[in-house]
Formats: structure tokens, sequence, C-alpha cells
């Protein structure tokens, strides 16, 4: 069923979240929190080339240390076959991830795990990985996209044959895969163009940038099971991972979900757990392994480097009739990069009757690309977005009308092959149009810009229960980490549903064995598919309340009607029972009330957003200030509006960041040059003004809130609404991000050097 | 080598512990004294999730050695709610929603406070410069700012 939005008394309030106190006071257990009697530390050895055949490794020094009590590599893990195993919001390929794990064979970058030790003390693990004498062969090198896809560059995977091509090709190369999409006739449409431009725009690999580093504490028992604590997104991915890796029963394995201290996509899958499984059940002890920042930098997934091409032609009067791009995705050293996302986003704000996509999946010798927030779109929203905000300034048109006037709507066909049911991508135009922002004036060396992105939003496995207590309190039981109060999102649809206060209904993210299967929190699915869950296990409840005050009050279920709380009955003269009437009473009727429900939730809406942001730019300097900043989105019901607004705010910064500043360096050697936050710069308060948030809501039909997605959608126009500011600032276009102070004083002296030739 | 044994002050209490010359007060913290509240970030000084004060100084935990906690006066996240009672700012960082993750929220809780108990009447930009050793990745800052200036109000007796 569908609610009213009109009459609701709990969703779209602002409650504390129920696990506030604990955050706030230091008491929640994140990954690292956990420890267990007896438990060992483990630390892994990683590669200092980038590209080199492991000859052979000598760990019997390192084993002979008094306090080592295990040590691993590579050839202690099973041989995998290529197979795809589905994660929630992304397939992983369970050969590569193996080897990604602990190295076999070659080492693919700097960084890549080559063998692991389990001891007593950490200070005797860090002995133990000097020990071990690993010798290698190097091998030439590549990690740049462009670089790996010529003829000539270093091969990394023999047996890598570009698929998706007519024919298989002769020869192996980086290049993994090839995709086309297309709608209409792109050379028809630009014969009917009137204005053509082409660009190519670059963006670096960078980091999620969560501010816990991965942290597991394993615990092998000799009847063959595992218990593992660990933070992640998804404590099921991570079960039936390990599983799949190390030749477990997905039973034998109990994941429990330690808080999560970020994620943005990059703990969707395993490093360490496997590791700290195996290791267990070589010393017999548990294991505790976390990472140092620079391993999180050096070993987990960022998003990957992009060359992006892009191809637009416009009518004089602003009409977009083709549309082109090519992407080219650094996956790191193993296939799987999102430039399939980017193919099927960039365009999607956008009715196109001609657009044709080709995106390439590249390997070269950097740490495997991980999931980024809305993977792949920002990449390909930055280069259209740009090249969009040309096109307006040439046809000297207003940037937000010339989107609106191409902009999609409910009926418009995506490249992707979607049809759009009720969206909300033209509203929020014109609600960034209608911003007191917008309208504002500025100032010497300032400049504005404005740009939109789409997401699509998943929905997927969810699995809720509903306990409702004797006193007629309730407790959730879900299964999906809890990374922005989505716990709080729970209890208030459940309390909502249910009719009673928000603070009768605690919330407990369940372990592996304690709750059924729930995919990943990822995707933006979690208030829409959890929530829709919840919400559906608290219905099973409200049934069974009827039935029970039914019974009592000796009528049928459907002659009473569950309003505020409380069974009233439509007929007789039988008295009202609320809910912790008929729970105290439960044990009499029938036993205690337990609501579940079990779904693959579909139709999650897709999201729309338009940023709008000034900036400054010191032109002595290249500084780059952030003036104002404006994110308008598409959110369909906001549950709690605190943490919608807070995820397009948090998702706004993690674009100027990766604007103006973050970026991995590898030299030319191959090596990450900047493995921390101290050179790896992301935003601090100080960088940044209040980030001001409007709330468009276009219910999605298919949520029984309206729910749609929020998290991923605010990531991904910020990059070229940056860009775009810096433009409108200078009238220089910024092609390269990150537009760093350097990069953009190098700019602004050629462009002075050039006025005065 | 052998450890080191400390005799120092954490939250108010005596505590003595024996740590490993080069053992972080933030490792003593969490590994030896079970204070798990300070958290781990960089181990570098630059995300500030292990905040604590040290002598009524902030600074960042895992860039102190254990034996230097000698003869001083530790305070960390875990004193800082007295009873079950909040601070107000973490009540108002609670009210504005200004956490996600939370795992950064501890060492915004005791720089705040810190910074509020030489300041009560910040500034917007005072309260930016204050922060800029702490580093969050999901909010933006725009809440935890807004909770601080909150706080700040709350407890110089204006009604917000």
């Amino acid at each position: 069923m569908t609610y009213d939005n009109e009459n609701l008394k709990v969703v779209g309030t602002r409650p504390v979240r129920p696990d506030g106190a604990d955050k706030v006071t230091g008491r929640a257990n994140f990954g690292a929190d956990f420890s267990m009697p007896q438990q060992l530390i483990g630390k892994v050895l990683r590669s200092p080339h980038p590209h080199a055949r492991i000859v052979s490794i000598d760990t019997s020094k390192a084993e002979a240390l008094p306090g080592v009590k295990a040590v691993m590599v590579g050839e202690d893990m099973i041989a995998m076959a290529h197979e795809m195993s589905q994660s929630g919001e992304s397939a992983i390929d369970v050969h590569d991830l193996s080897l990604n794990v602990l190295a076999r064979g070659k080492v693919l970058y700097d960084g890549h795990a080559v063998a692991a030790v389990a001891a007593t003390s950490a200070v005797i693990a860090d002995d133990a990985l000097d020990l071990i004498d690993v010798t290698y062969d190097v091998l030439p090198h590549v990690s740049d996209v462009d670089e790996a896809m010529k003829p000539d560059a270093p091969v990394l995977h023999e047996d890598m044959f570009t698929a998706g091509m007519d024919e298989k090709p002769a020869t192996a190369s980086n290049i993994a895969s090839r995709m086309e999409m297309a709608l209409g006739d792109v050379e028809e449409g630009f014969k009917k163009a009137d204005i053509v431009i082409e660009r190519s725009y670059k963006t670096k690999a960078v980091h999620q940038g969560y501010i816990e580093p991965h942290a597991v504490v394993a615990n092998f028992a000799e009847d063959g099971t595992a218990t593992v604590w660990c933070s992640s997104q998804g404590h099921f991915a991570i079960r039936d991972l390990c599983a799949k890796l190390l030749g477990m029963d997905s039973s034998a394995i109990r994941v429990t979900p330690a808080e999560i201290g970020g994620g943005f996509g990059g703990k969707t899958t395993v490093y360490l757990e496997p590791l700290a499984i195996a290791l267990s059940k070589k010393a017999g002890r548990p294991v505790k392994m976390t990472m140092t920042r620079a391993e999180v930098f050096r070993a987990t997934g960022p998003t990957p480097a992009t060359s992006l091409d892009v191809k637009i032609g416009v009518t004089n009067d602003g009409q977009i009739v083709a549309a082109e791009a090519d992407f080219r995705f650094n996956a790191g050293a193993f296939k799987g990069s999102p430039v399939g996302a980017a193919c099927m986003s960039a365009f999607t704000p956008y009715t196109l009757e001609n657009v044709k996509v080709v995106g390439y999946d590249v390997v070269t010798n950097a740490c495997k690309s991980g999931a980024y927030r809305a993977p792949g779109a920002p990449n390909g929203a930055f280069a259209v977005e740009s090249a969009l905000d040309e096109l307006a300034h040439m046809l000297n048109m207003d940037p937000l009308d010339f989107r609106h006037q191409n902009g999609a709507e409910a009926g418009t066909k995506a490249v992707y092959g979607a049809t759009f049911r009720e969206i909300g991508c033209k509203d929020v135009l014109v609600a960034a149009k209608n911003h007191p922002h917008y309208k504002s004036n500025l100032g010497p060396n300032q400049g504005r810009g404005v740009a939109s992105g789409f997401w699509f939003n998943i929905g997927g496995q969810s699995n809720a229960a509903v306990n409702v207590h004797e006193d007629g309190t309730v407790t959730v039981v879900e299964g999906n980490p809890d990374i922005g109060g989505t716990r709080a999102a729970m209890a208030m649809m459940a309390a909502e549903v249910l009719g009673i206060p928000f603070e009768k209904v605690q919330v407990v993210v369940a372990d592996t064995a304690s709750i059924g299967h729930t995919d990943v929190t990822g995707g933006s699915r979690v208030t829409f598919a959890t929530g829709m869950a919840v919400t559906q296990a608290a219905e099973d409840v409200v049934r069974q309340l009827k039935e029970r005050a039914a019974a009592t009050m000796e009528l049928d279920p459907e002659e009473v009607v569950w309003q505020d709380g409380v069974a009233h009955p439509t007929k007789g003269e039988a008295k009202p029972l609320s809910l912790a009437d008929i729970a105290g009473d439960a044990a009499r009727t029938g036993g205690i009330i337990v609501g579940r429900s079990s779904i693959n939730a579909k139709g999650a809406g897709p999201s729309f957003a338009t940023h709008i942001c000034d900036v400054e730019v010191d032109p002595e300097t290249g500084r780059i200030e952030i003036l104002r900043y404006t994110a308008v989105q598409d959110v369909g019901k906001a549950i709690h509006p605190s943490y919608v607004e807070g995820q397009m705010q948090g998702g706004a910064v993690q674009g100027i960041g990766w604007a103006l500043n973050e970026e991995y360096v590898y030299n030319e050697d191959g090596i990450l040059e900047n493995p921390g936050f101290l050179d790896y710069r992301m935003p601090v308060a100080s960088d940044l003004p209040m980030i001001d948030t409007v709330l468009v809501e276009v219910a999605n039909p298919s949520h029984p809130f309206g729910v749609r997605g929020v998290g991923e959608a605010p990531l991904v126009p910020p990059l070229a609404a940056v860009v775009n500011a810096i433009q409108d600032a200078t009238g220089i276009r910024m092609t390269e991000l990150p537009v760093s102070p350097v990069k953009m004083l190098e700019a602004l002296e050629a462009n002075q050097k050039q006025a005065a030739e | 080598m052998s450890k080191i044994h400390v005799s120092t002050t954490v939250n108010g209490d005596p505590v003595e512990f024996l740590c490993e010359p080069q053992q972080t007060l933030l490792d003593v913290l969490r590994d030896e004294l079970q204070l798990t509240g300070s958290k781990e970030g960089c181990a570098s000084g630059d995300c500030g999730a292990c905040s604590i004060e040290l002598d009524g100084r902030l600074v960042c935990s895992c860039l102190v050695l254990g034996a230097e906690a000698e003869g001083r006066d530790v305070e960390t996240v875990e004193s800082i709610a007295v009873g079950d009672t909040l601070h107000p700012v973490q009540a108002k960082i609670l009210e504005h929603g200004a956490l996600q993750c939370g795992y950064c929220t501890p060492g915004f809780v005791v720089a705040a406070k810190a910074l509020l108990d030489r300041n009560p009447d910040p500034t917007e930009t005072e309260v930016r410069y204050w922060l800029a050793g702490n580093l969050c990745r999901c909010t933006g800052y725009d809440k935890i700012v807004g909770a601080v200036l909150d706080a700040a109000s709350e407890m110089r007796g204006e009604t917000s």
C-alpha cells in the first residue's frame, strides 16, 4: 500500500537517530574496536613494484621468529576459475578477487599483497614481514589509461582478449572490454546541427576517503566454522565472497557487522577478511587485522582515472540534435571499472533522439579500482556538462534554460533502454533557476557554474523482521550496515505504519545468521529497498494485530481498522485495543507477534540533481575558493530530511575535492607518491562555505512513502559545476582534474601571455 | 627492549600502564586501556579522529608517545558526557543530524568542546578554522559547524 503524505506523523520529521548517543560518546564499536582473548595481530607484506614476476618467496626466517604463529603466501589460496559473483550493485570476478587479495605469479601494482603473517604482537608481525625474502623480476609497467591501450604497452594479463568486439582479437591486450550503446542515428543528427563541438577531458583516480581504515577480527574454530567481525557495507557479501575464496560453506561463516566508518562504495568487497580467516585457521587463534592509511590508499579500490571525449551538436535555437562520447576508464590491475554506468548515465538528464556512447574498460598497473558513489557517473557528467556549458555560452543561452529545453521527463527514453515514469529532472532545474543563489550578484574574479547529473538508484534484496514485545515496544531487525542514519529511517517508517511513537522502536542490524540475505548498503538502495521491507514487515504486524484484536472482539479481521496504533471495531460494542493491549495479551492469543518481509525490491526511482557553484579565483596564486554552493535534487520523499540534506552536502563536498584537490599521483616508476591525508588533500572545514540544499519531492510511485535513493546523485554534478564556475570567473576552460592552484596559475599565465601577444 | 612503566591521569582517574617505546598514546588508550572512543584514521596527525586533551591542550594522540603521558593529565572523548547527560556539543550534533557514519565524531566532539572552553562565542569562520584539523568525509561539515555554533549559543544561555 502507499501512504498519504498529507497525514504522516513520523515520516518527514527530524528525530534523534537511535544509534546517536553511542556515536557522540565514543561507545559505538567500529571495525577496529573489537578484540578477542588470545587474539593475534595480522599484517600484510606488499609489493614495492608496480609490475613484476614473483620468482620466489622465502618465509622460513619469518616463520622461525618467536611469536609468529602463521605465515601465508598466494599459493595457500585456492586457485579460482573466472566466475562473476553478484555483489549487490556490481559483479565481481572471483578469480581476479582472489589474486587481488593475495598475488600469485605476478604483482600488478605498488601495494599488491604478497604475503601475510599473524603474530602475538604488532611489533613482532612487522618484524616478521621484514624477514620475508621475495625475489622479483621487475617488468615494464603502465599507469596511464591511454598509454595502456597502445599496441606496444606492457600487457598485464596474457589471457585478456578484448570482450565486446565483433571478432575475438588475435592478441592479448589491456583492453578488457569495449561496449557501445546508441539511440537514433548520430551521423544524421550531426547533419542538422548549426554548432558542433568536440572536446577531450581527463580525470585522475580519487579515493572514497572514508576515515575508518579497513579492519577485521576472524576466529576459525576446529569444527570448520568461522566467526568474523568487520566493518563493511554488506556483511552478507563479505560472507559469500570469503566462502567462495576459501572454499567454505556460506553457513560456516558468520559475519557480525561492526559500525562502519564510511564506505561510499569502497567497502563492498573483501581485502583483509579472507586473509584473517585463513591465518586464524593456520594459527588456531583469532586474528585481528587493520590497514594503515597508506595501505588503504595503495591497495583498496579508488575510482578510476578516466580519459573522455565528447561531441555534441545543437541547432541555433538550442536543441541538442546529436551527442556522442568515447569513455576510457582505468580499471587498475583487474577489469571491472564502472565505464558501463558512465556510458548509461552521462547524457541521461536529456531527451535525445540521436546519441551514441562507446566505453573501454582498461587495465593498468594501478590498484584495482572500486565503486565510489554513483560509480562512473561523475566522470561522464564532468565531460558532458562541461561541453554543454560551452555550448550554452556559444548559444548565448542561460545554461539552466538550455538544460531545461532539452531536459528529460516522463516518457523520455534513455540510451540504456529505460523509459522514465515520474521524474524530477525539470522540476529540479526550475527550482535551481528560482533559487536566490542563482539571482545573486558576483564580484571581480568570481564566477558561477551549474551542472546536472543523473543516477539510477537500485532496489535489490532486503529482509526485515519486526518483533513486537509484550510491553508494546518494537524492535526492527534488518541487514544493512547503517552508514548514514538508516536505523532512524527504518524506525520512522515502522513507527508510521504501526502508529506508535518513534521512541518505541529500536533497530538492530543483525549478523548473517540472524536475518535473511540482504544486499549491500550501496546503490542508494537502503531507505528505498530495506525501507520497503521494513514497511511490509510492519504491515504484516498490523495484519496480525488486527486478527488478534478481531478474535478478542469476536469480529472478522475485516471488521477491525487500524488507526494511530489502535484497533477499532467498525461495529458492535467492543472496546478499541491498542498495540500494547494486544501485545500484552499475545501469549494467550497465539504467541508473540513477529512481522516478516523478504523482497527483491523493484522500481527504484532515478534521481536527478542540479548544483550551483560560485568560486573566486585568486589571480596571484591560482587558488580557487568556493564562495557559495547550492545542491538541488529530486529526493522522492525525504523520510528524515536532515540525513537527506546531509547526503547532498557530503556528496557535493566530495565532488569539490575531486574537482580541486584530490588525485592519485603515480610517479614515473609506477609508485603511488601520496598515500596519506597530508598529500592526498581532502576538503577541510575551512575550505568551504555552508552547502545549501533544496529538496524537490517528486514521489516515486513504486515505494510506499515515495522514496527515491538520494546518496549517490549528489556526487554527479559538482565536478562540472566547479569547472564551469572557474570558466565564468576567468574565461578559461579547464579540462583536466583536479584544478590545483599550480594548474590554475599556469593556465592564467598562459592566458595573459596569449592576450599580450 | 623492555616495556616502559607509565603513571598518568586519564579522565580524572590515576592510571598505570606498560607500553613499548614506539607505542603511541592512541595505541595505549585503545589497546592497553580499552578506551576505543579515540579512533585511528591516519596515524599521522592529519585527520583528528584521535583528538584528546593533554594537560588541557588539544592534540592528536597518534602524535604523542604513550611514554610521554607520564605525569600528565589525559582527557578523552569518554570523559565528555557526565553520567547520562550529554555535553551540549554532543546533544547538538545529534539534534542537527551532524554525523552520518560517526567515525570522526568523537574527534570533532573533543575538538569542538576545546574550542568552546576557550572561545564561548566563535564566529563561523573561527569554528571552521579550529576544526580544520578534523576530517569528515560524510557531512561536508555544514551541519557540524551549525551544531557547534548552536551549542555555543546554548552554553551562553541564549535560546536557539
